[in-house]
């Protein structure tokens, strides 16, 4: 069970008198469970997410993000792990690492690339993963064994034969377990070979978003507003992917909304408010509901008249 | 030596071998009517073809080096007299260059990671070695010649088939007159591929680089005819994705193209010129009615690119497809593009033209799309995209339309812009490392023209792109 803890977290645009946006965040999600994340347009929702995966638009002025692991989280390693391999300061590192430590983030408009299909993307996007989590969690020793061994391997096979598939997963292996999590999503078979999110409807993109999380398996999915653009069919599709993430594979959902609608199908156990950079308030999935009649503006006084 | 250190290895050392081989030449005089002489008798050719040779001299010595050219790349170290020792049948230079493990290491190391067959490699590189071709080559060649399929080196072909060369030969689609560097081919041309296709024949497999090995057409000054008969087909690949290096540091190279009616060729080439070439090529395609003809390039390597294959669409209902893909990276400019001449109603072209710099390289795509008055019904579509890594580098677009007719259709698209950010971002977050992602995203910006090579080139050029961008990206 792995558990992403934001604390304190204050961050700014990335540039000479970048704006202030996170002034001071706390934020714990757990394996299995479901957080909803709200507030008003500008509170701060969307840098959240940006900031714990990584952007590099942002600068972080104090504060931490950290992702603490257990003995599950780390069942696919085979070197011996010590105690600094349960814990990761994320604000030391990069995108990719995080994300193969398993920081997945769903955005709100993913970008499209030209010419890269989804098949080749996805089948990458999973090496990828699965090298750089061995590599992370390799010691230096057994790293620098690992470069001689690539040193001496060259290129054996001609041109013909195209470059030797050394990816821990194979094109049948790979095939088979797209298909399973595409038929979760009732996802259309087609799409494998469209170029990565190119063309692709609003649905069509948040639904790839979800897939790809089902197929990175990863500890913590933060989702920003995987729910906004979508049409009652497609947002019960991604709704019943999100809940799979969850139930089949305990990922922790940090999922950012304006809308109560998404949460009637992916009910949350916990749901903050965002206001000014900061969580105001935080309660059971009652909390969402308040939101929905009665707006932001009584969660605004009680958090200035605590102040 | 990795891709990385050869950034840093500045060209003085890396072609320091060569520079050593041209020291001991000095004596020699310039280009003169004698050297042509020389190389026409070498070759025991045909007193049209000397005569030709002669009158294409005289042609480059009375032009002007183009230089008022709107942004084109300085050609001011361009020496042609330096080339003579090259050409020269009684001037053995290339003796002591016949060593695998003499060429530049970064030439090596490319062929190495291009995973080159060792074989292959001294033919390849353009060194002396010949390459024994494989006996499936020859089987496919003499199952084409049962059909009258001719594919032989041009040399051979002014002798076995001297009529037909001397109808078609820098007569009526690239004359010598065309430019400066197409006189001084025509003056000083030697090897390259002679391919015809009679009426009604498929080649059914692509006619590849392969073939050529072990002829002398890895020269600098190749001459590539290709005539393709009424209702024919053939896909002509020609290069290879491996850098070759050049001996004298200009590579002039010819190619005419003979579409007949209904005829359908497909010219694809992926060349990697060592990095201190100047690329200067005439290439041209004449297409008769309802013929088709498909240009397909990738210009990798060197450090000037002037090279604009035009189709000249003859027949009523032509068609033309240029694909170009051009990589500039530190101190390279390369200035590629198209030329169409719509001469007939009802002719069709689309130009799609992709280019990549970075390091300070800059691309260039320069266009010209004539329609004719007269050649009503026509069409055309220019597409340019380029792609820059850095704010160091430059892409530049001169897409020039000359229509003299108005019932036509004509579109023109084209995008510059950096690579993205977010796109670089999104990738990251999925597990790509920075440099994996930049490749990814590069790789789908060339797909267009790696989905229409064969499966290895398509392997090759990707490859070599990624070769390409490791040492801005480490």
């Amino acid at each position: 069970m792995a558990t992403l803890e934001i604390n304190n977290l204050h961050a700014e645009v990335a540039e000479e008198g970048g704006e202030q946006i996170l002034r001071g965040v706390d934020l714990e999600v757990a394996s299995g469970e479901i957080h909803a994340l709200m507030g008003p347009n500008g509170s701060g929702k969307s840098t959240t997410a940006k900031v714990i995966a990584g952007h590099p638009a942002y600068e972080v002025t104090d504060g931490e993000i950290v992702l603490e692991l257990d003995e599950e989280d780390v069942d696919d390693i085979d070197v011996e792990l010590s105690e600094s391999d349960y814990r990761w300061n994320l604000l030391d590192m990069e995108p990719n690492e995080r994300a193969a430590l398993g920081i997945f983030l769903g955005f709100q408009y993913p970008a499209e690339i030209e010419g890269v299909t989804m098949t080749n993307f996805l089948r990458q996007a999973i090496n990828a993963k699965h090298d750089e989590r061995q590599e992370l969690f390799a010691d230096e020793a057994d790293l620098d064994e690992a470069a001689d061994e690539d040193e001496d391997a060259g290129y054996e096979t001609s041109p013909m034969e195209g470059p030797a598939d050394d990816g821990e997963i194979g094109v049948a292996e790979f095939q088979e377990l797209l298909t399973a999590k595409m038929e979760l999503l009732d996802m259309d078979e087609k799409f494998m070979q469209r170029y990565l999110n190119a063309g692709f409807s609003g649905g069509e993109k948040k639904q790839n978003e979800v897939l790809q999380a089902a197929l990175l398996e990863p500890a913590i999915a933060v989702l920003d507003e995987i729910d906004s653009g979508l049409d009652i069919d497609r947002l019960q599709d991604v709704s019943e992917g999100i809940n799979a993430l969850r139930d089949e594979q305990g990922t922790g959902i940090l999922q950012i909304t304006h809308y109560q609608r998404i949460l009637d199908y992916v009910e949350p156990d916990h749901v903050h408010v965002m206001l000014d950079g900061k969580i105001a308030k935080s309660g059971g999935a009652e909390l969402a509901t308040e939101l929905e009649d009665e707006g932001y503006d009584w969660v605004r006084e009680e958090a200035y008249e605590a102040a | 030596m990795s891709s990385e250190d050869l950034q840093d290895t500045d060209t003085e050392a890396r072609f320091e071998f060569k520079k050593e081989q041209k020291s001991a030449l000095k004596a020699d005089k310039g280009l003169t009517e004698e050297t042509i002489r020389l190389i026409s008798d070498d070759k025991d050719e045909p007193e049209w073809m000397l005569e030709r040779r002669l009158r294409a001299l005289k042609q480059f010595q009375e032009m002007p080096m183009p230089t008022d050219w709107p942004g084109q790349p300085d050609l001011s170290e361009v020496d042609v007299d330096e080339i003579v020792p090259y050409i020269r049948p009684d001037v053995d230079v290339r003796a002591g260059v016949d060593d695998w493990t003499e060429l530049p290491d970064d030439i090596k190391d490319t062929f190495d990671k291009l995973g080159i067959p060792e074989a292959e490699k001294n033919a390849l590189s353009g060194v002396g070695a010949q390459y024994e071709s494989e006996v499936v080559y020859q089987n496919m060649r003499d199952r084409w010649e049962e059909k009258g399929v001719i594919f032989c080196n041009m040399d051979e072909a002014v002798q076995e088939h001297e009529e037909i060369v001397r109808e078609h030969f820098m007569t009526k689609c690239v004359p010598p007159s065309d430019n400066k560097f197409a006189a001084l081919h025509g003056a000083i041309w030697s090897g390259g591929s002679f391919v015809y296709v009679p009426e009604d024949t498929t080649v059914d497999m692509p006619v590849q680089a392969y073939f050529r090995m072990n002829s002398e057409g890895m020269g600098q000054f190749e001459h590539t005819l290709i005539i393709a008969e009424e209702n024919s087909e053939v896909h002509y690949i020609e290069g290879c994705s491996a850098p070759k290096y050049s001996a004298f540091n200009l590579h002039s190279g010819g190619v005419e193209v003979f579409v007949g009616e209904d005829a359908h060729v497909q010219y694809s080439t992926v060349q990697n010129w060592s990095k201190n070439t100047y690329n200067l090529n005439t290439k041209r395609a004449i297409v008769e009615e309802n013929g088709r003809m498909e240009w397909i390039s990738g210009s990798m390597g060197s450090k000037a690119t002037m090279l604009y294959p035009s189709t000249i669409l003859k027949g009523r209902g032509a068609s033309d497809n240029h694909i170009t893909i051009a990589f500039a990276g530190e101190g390279q400019d390369i200035d590629t593009g198209a030329k169409v001449y719509h001469n007939a109603p009802n002719t069709k072209s689309t130009i799609e033209s992709k280019s990549i710099s970075k390091d300070g390289g800059r691309t260039n795509y320069r266009g010209l799309v004539h329609i004719a008055d007269g050649a009503e019904g026509s069409s055309t579509a220019v597409e340019c995209d380029a792609l820059m890594f850095d704010n160091e580098s430059t892409s530049d677009t001169m897409p020039y339309m000359e229509i003299n007719e108005s019932n036509v259709d004509v579109a023109h698209e084209a995008t510059v812009g950096k690579i993205g950010d977010e796109d670089i971002f999104y990738l990251q977050s999925r597990g790509l490392d920075d440099d994996d992602a930049k490749q990814m995203i590069v790789s789908g910006f060339i797909e267009p023209i790696t989905e229409e090579l064969p499966i290895e080139y398509a392997v090759e050029l990707n490859r070599l792109v990624e070769l390409e961008m490791e040492g801005s990206l480490g």
